[in-house]
């Protein structure tokens, strides 16, 4: 850092001690905990624990469900982040076309932001309902018996749509903002070369869009991994069953109904690694847009 | 043709000598459809749930959400905000509201408060552990509340902060989200000022409170916006720290509501379900409608 600073030799402490102290405490001793007990199988009455190695992690690996809701969380993520990447990018594109009324569309594509997950997950368990919900009536009509909570698939579905629908106002933000800053001199000379807008579009608006798009691709990762907890849990109605749950959604109910401190430990390290690697892969990004920029 | 037609002004400005009769401009139509398609699409089923929340939970029960207003609108809101039971036994929507608001609010002024002076430390102070310090925060960005859930929760209840404020809000706070934002603000400040300030004999706490502070407040509304929203949406946390109904959130409310429609046993209260999930999205909704445009900044340029 290239800037004039005061020296001072206890006024920066003083101010870092709230910050490092509430970090320590409710992050790092979690995280702490979470490593160490990963290696310990715990009595499920609370009678102590016996060190186990790495057992807890070579259960994971041998454990057929696990790799099941793996999978499932796979597809999930990408189906919820291509979904909700390709529909925020269309409406930013129109959006930043229209010359009237921009700021409404705006607006009204933006608001749906400010909802809880769980309150989208309730609108989506009255919508799917399996015998009243409006939007399953309409499958009727085309011949699809939706079942939701009976059937696997569906319920993935409907918790697609939920989740999708939620994020699509972030990413809508994000890509017209981007849009937005695209100077217009860019656009003249393009204009100039490129007859086609789709050809326009693709050859010189999205590579100049390509940092957020990558920045939104991580964010939107992390929100299918972590943040759709409120959506899952309300749509299987905190009762998973047999439905359709994500590797976080197993963390909460290995560990808090299933009493199985090891092992929902020893899945949390497996997040926190899979966590690392996505968010170096963010800095790296980031760090390259810093160069261009 | 539709193409130059698409980007009308600048297309029409290069030719002057173009016929004055307008055309049916087939492009902007086309984008203007996809445009309230896409409205409607986040606006319909928000209006189904408030159009259904003025309706007897018979008529919800045997034909789902509803398409227009309904009788019951005030029953149902009063009920939800004063009537204890219904959904939770012990508790009314004005005490989840003012959970909810004691949530969203300290979470974010909290938040704001030690990110901002962990940022000014990083940012404007030589100091010898800087780097070490800076890691230690920000390995903090890596892992979201809900990856180390169980372990934080253990971690909590040890503490004997179940059921309480403090155990609802300062977990919470331990992320390095906003001492991210004030940090990368902090640098875009002229360095200039110092200086200035310097020359003037303003010490380091006085250039902050008197400089920095004020120079920051439209950071500071739009990281407030971001982080109340953050705090009144929250879920999984308050779900597991809250078994006492007097410390429920309306979010957290959500999950009984869930609970008593999984139930299934007697046709539930759906249009008082309705009209909570309301009250739950009115106030971030409001926020970020109406101060929309600190907000979209302060979201947009975090990620610089």
């Amino acid at each position: 850092m290239k800037r004039a600073v005061f020296s001072n030799p206890w006024l920066p402490i003083m101010l870092l001690v709230p910050q490092l102290f509430i970090i320590a405490v409710f992050f790092y001793w979690p995280a702490g905990f979470a490593i160490q007990s990963s290696f310990y199988l715990q009595d499920p009455f609370g009678f102590g624990s016996t060190y186990v190695g790495l057992e807890n992690y070579t259960d994971l690996a041998q454990s057929a469900e696990y790799k099941r809701v793996a999978w499932f969380t796979l597809l999930y993520t990408f189906a919820v982040t291509f979904f909700s990447l390709a529909i925020a990018l269309l409406l930013a594109v129109k959006a930043d076309n229209v010359l009237r009324g921009a700021k409404t569309y705006r607006t009204l594509l933006m608001w749906v932001y400010a909802i809880a997950p769980p309150v989208a997950g309730l609108m989506g368990v009255m919508l799917f309902d399996q015998s009243r919900g409006n939007i399953t009536k309409l499958f009727e009509t085309f011949g699809w018996e939706f079942r939701l909570g009976v059937d696997y698939w569906d319920t993935a579905t409907a918790m697609i749509i939920v989740a999708v629908w939620k994020q699509v106002p972030v990413n809508f933000i994000f890509f017209l903002s981007g849009l937005q800053s695209i100077p217009r001199t860019v656009r003249e000379a393009a204009l100039i070369d490129n007859r086609s807008a789709t050809g326009r579009f693709w050859d010189v608006i999205f590579p100049l869009l390509a940092p957020t798009a990558f920045f939104l691709l991580i964010i939107n990762i992390t929100y299918a991994l972590f943040d759709t907890f409120g959506v899952i849990d309300t749509l299987v109605k905190a009762e998973p069953g047999n439905n359709p749950v994500t590797l976080v959604y197993k963390v909460f109910i290995d560990g808090f109904r299933g009493n199985d401190l090891g092992g929902s430990s020893a899945q949390s390290v497996v997040l926190m690694v899979l966590v690392l690697i996505l968010t170096i892969v963010q800095f790296r990004l980031m760090e390259r847009r810093i160069h261009y920029t | 043709m539709a193409d130059i037609t698409e980007t009308s002004a600048p297309a029409t400005r290069a030719t002057p000598a173009a016929p004055t009769r307008r055309r049916i401009n087939w492009g902007v139509i086309g984008d203007h459809a996809i445009l309230i398609a896409g409205s409607l699409f986040m606006l319909v089923p928000v209006c189904m749930v408030f159009m259904t929340a003025s309706h007897d939970p018979v008529t919800i029960h045997r034909e789902g959400l509803q398409w227009w207003f309904g009788e019951e609108l005030e029953a149902n809101f009063s009920a939800a905000l004063f009537e204890r039971g219904g959904f939770t036994d012990t508790v009314d929507g004005m005490r989840m509201l003012t959970n909810s608001l004691i949530l969203g609010v300290g979470f974010a002024i909290g938040k704001i408060i030690i990110s901002m002076m962990a940022a000014y430390a990083i940012v404007y102070f030589r100091l010898k552990f800087a780097t070490l310090a800076f890691w230690v925060i920000f390995t903090t960005l890596l892992l979201p509340l809900e990856v180390r859930i169980l372990p934080s929760y253990e971690v909590i209840q040890s503490m004997g902060l179940t059921n309480t404020y403090t155990g609802l809000i300062v977990p919470l706070i331990a992320s390095a989200t906003g001492t991210f934002f004030f940090r990368q603000f902090f640098r875009s400040v002229p360095e200039e000022l110092i200086e200035a300030a310097r020359i003037d004999g303003a010490g380091p706490l006085k250039f902050f409170i008197d400089i920095l502070v004020p120079l920051s407040r439209t950071m500071i509304a739009a990281i407030f916006i971001i982080m109340f929203v953050f705090g009144w949406n929250q879920y999984l946390w308050p779900t597991l720290i809250t078994t006492e109904e007097g410390f429920f959130t309306l979010v957290r409310g959500i999950r009984q509501i869930v609970q008593v429609i999984a139930d299934g046993n007697a046709i539930p209260e759906y249009g008082q379900a309705m009209a909570l999930a309301i009250i739950a999205m009115l106030p971030p909704v409001l926020i970020v409608v109406f101060f929309q445009n600190w907000f979209v900044k302060g979201l947009t340029e975090s990620d610089k």
